[in-house]
């Protein structure tokens, strides 16, 4: 299993990526929101359905009108054009969703890392989008993501359409892959199983705060 | 060739029978007799109100007048485009977008066409400027109206997949650019039937009117293809600035999609 990985042997070759900084963020019912991820840190989110958790994670991708500051590292969110914000600080959604006919369409170039790794054949590129089951599309939709080099992931229920196994296999190659890049990453999930097993970090939406779970286990 | 007179009891009868048919729908509870005599009376009021302000027009032939008048036909198709839209945009953007639109390319074409390539004496003589504006602003209003309608009703109906394709980082041309490329089609298809159709499926109004006049055909034909062309400028400039537009308000300064920015469809 890659998640079983010893982590510290690769510090080294981590490379240098800027911490994800939430300043005063304001959305909804949320008010006032600070918290920042450092590299290759894990946040995990959770709380009630209806919480916010889903439009916190819009408010940072700059997706819906919010107030307060988002940074990248020294930059600001409103100091950058709102599509070049979103190409670094990638959000991939709960559900996916496929414009084009050919699942190769999506992504911008034919060299897909991490595509074995997910269980795929290169031959998916050739499918038609119809033809993918809501497993497969939450699988692909990753790795749509991924491939365009991000800075920083925002993942919404990113296993929520997975078995068992599938799941597994996914966190795994997440994991390693976030550790290899850096990225801070939120990770918005339920199960409680799925938290011990990702998270470096694990905070619970509660009311109109942010309330951090210390239970969550030491990596 | 002189033509030939027209009277009013002779348009009645032609009255009587669409009253007729009126008749005909309400005894079989079709449930279309209402509306098609309000229409009816609408044609009989509106017509009559148009002919006697173009023979008053006409008698004076001054510029503003003719001015005043193509700012009354322009003003009036804004409001339909505005009324033909399911969810339109708020804050007095769909009018603004669709008479903005309608002005650019319909005053721009028919004054280019006046001056350059029919060029009356004087350019705006109301025989040619007011029929000229009217069959562009007519078309022109149609293509309008069924654009923006697409663009607007599929931004709401694609909201996740427009809003998936920014989170990838693409730009919000990119993430609307097919919807924009149906709606130019959904306003252009009309005019591009029309032309494709003319002389074969349907003899154009304007062809039939003049030949009726005793035009010959063959300049009627002329008039009728310059026609043609013009109303396809006006309807095609005039889409793809309303699009263009109308797109742009669909997202604000951050790229992000505000569809609340379109009226709840009524009903």
């Amino acid at each position: 299993m890659i998640g079983a990985m010893s982590f510290p042997a690769k510090e080294a070759v981590l490379p240098a990526t800027d911490a994800l900084r939430l300043e005063a963020l304001a959305i909804g019912e949320l008010r006032g929101l600070d918290l920042t991820i450092a590299p290759g840190e894990i946040l995990c989110l959770s709380g009630a359905s209806g919480a916010g958790k889903t439009r916190l994670l819009r408010a940072v991708a700059d997706l819906e009108p919010h107030e307060g500051e988002v940074w990248l590292g020294e930059r600001a969110q409103s100091s950058l054009p709102g599509h070049e914000w979103r190409r670094r600080v990638m959000l991939v959604p709960a559900e996916s969703q496929w414009w084009a006919e050919r699942v190769g369409d999506h992504f911008p170039r034919d060299e897909i890392p991490g595509l074995a790794a997910l269980g795929f054949d290169r031959e998916v590129l050739d499918w038609p989008v119809s033809r993918l089951s809501s497993g497969e599309k939450q699988r692909l939709a990753l790795l749509r993501a991924l491939v365009r080099a991000p800075s920083v992931l925002l993942l919404d229920e990113p296993t929520a359409n997975l078995d068992d196994a599938s799941t597994r296999r996914v966190e795994g190659w997440l994991l390693s892959r976030i550790h290899e890049e850096g990225w801070p990453v939120i990770w918005v999930a339920h199960e409680p199983a799925q938290i011990a097993r990702v998270a470096t970090r694990h905070v619970r939406l509660e009311g109109k705060r942010l309330v951090e779970e210390v239970s969550a286990p030491c990596k | 060739m002189q033509v030939i007179a027209l009277a009013w009891w002779q348009l009645a009868l032609a009255a009587l029978l669409v009253v007729a048919l009126a008749g005909c729908t309400v005894a079989g509870r079709l449930g279309m007799g209402r509306s098609l005599l309000i229409a009816a009376a609408r044609t009989v009021i509106q017509l009559a109100l148009v002919g006697v302000v173009l023979e008053a027009l006409f008698a004076v032939a001054r510029f503003h007048w003719v001015a005043l008048m193509a700012l009354a036909m322009l003003l009036m198709p804004g409001g339909e485009v505005v009324a033909r839209q399911k969810r339109r945009l708020l804050g007095g953007w769909a009018f603004g977008v669709g008479t903005l639109a309608m002005f650019l390319s319909s005053f721009t074409v028919a004054v280019l066409t006046l001056t350059v390539i029919i060029g009356p004496e004087p350019w705006y003589r109301p025989q040619y400027a007011i029929p000229l504006l009217g069959m562009m602003l007519g078309n022109t209003m149609t293509g309008v109206a069924l654009a923006l309608d697409r663009l607007t009703d599929g931004a709401w109906q694609q909201r996740s997949l427009i809003e998936n394709r920014l989170m990838l980082g693409q730009s919000w041309r990119e993430a609307i650019g097919d919807l924009r490329r149906e709606a130019m089609r959904s306003g252009l298809t009309p005019v591009i039937n029309a032309m494709a159709a003319a002389g074969v499926v349907s003899l154009p109004g304007m062809m039939t009117g003049q030949i009726l006049a005793g035009t010959a055909p063959a300049l009627a034909v002329k008039y009728q293809i310059l026609i043609m062309f013009t109303i396809t400028l006006g309807t095609g400039f005039g889409t793809l600035a309303a699009v263009a537009l109308a797109s742009r308000r669909l997202f604000d300064g951050r790229e992000r999609l505000r569809l609340e920015r379109l009226a709840a469809p009524k009903g």
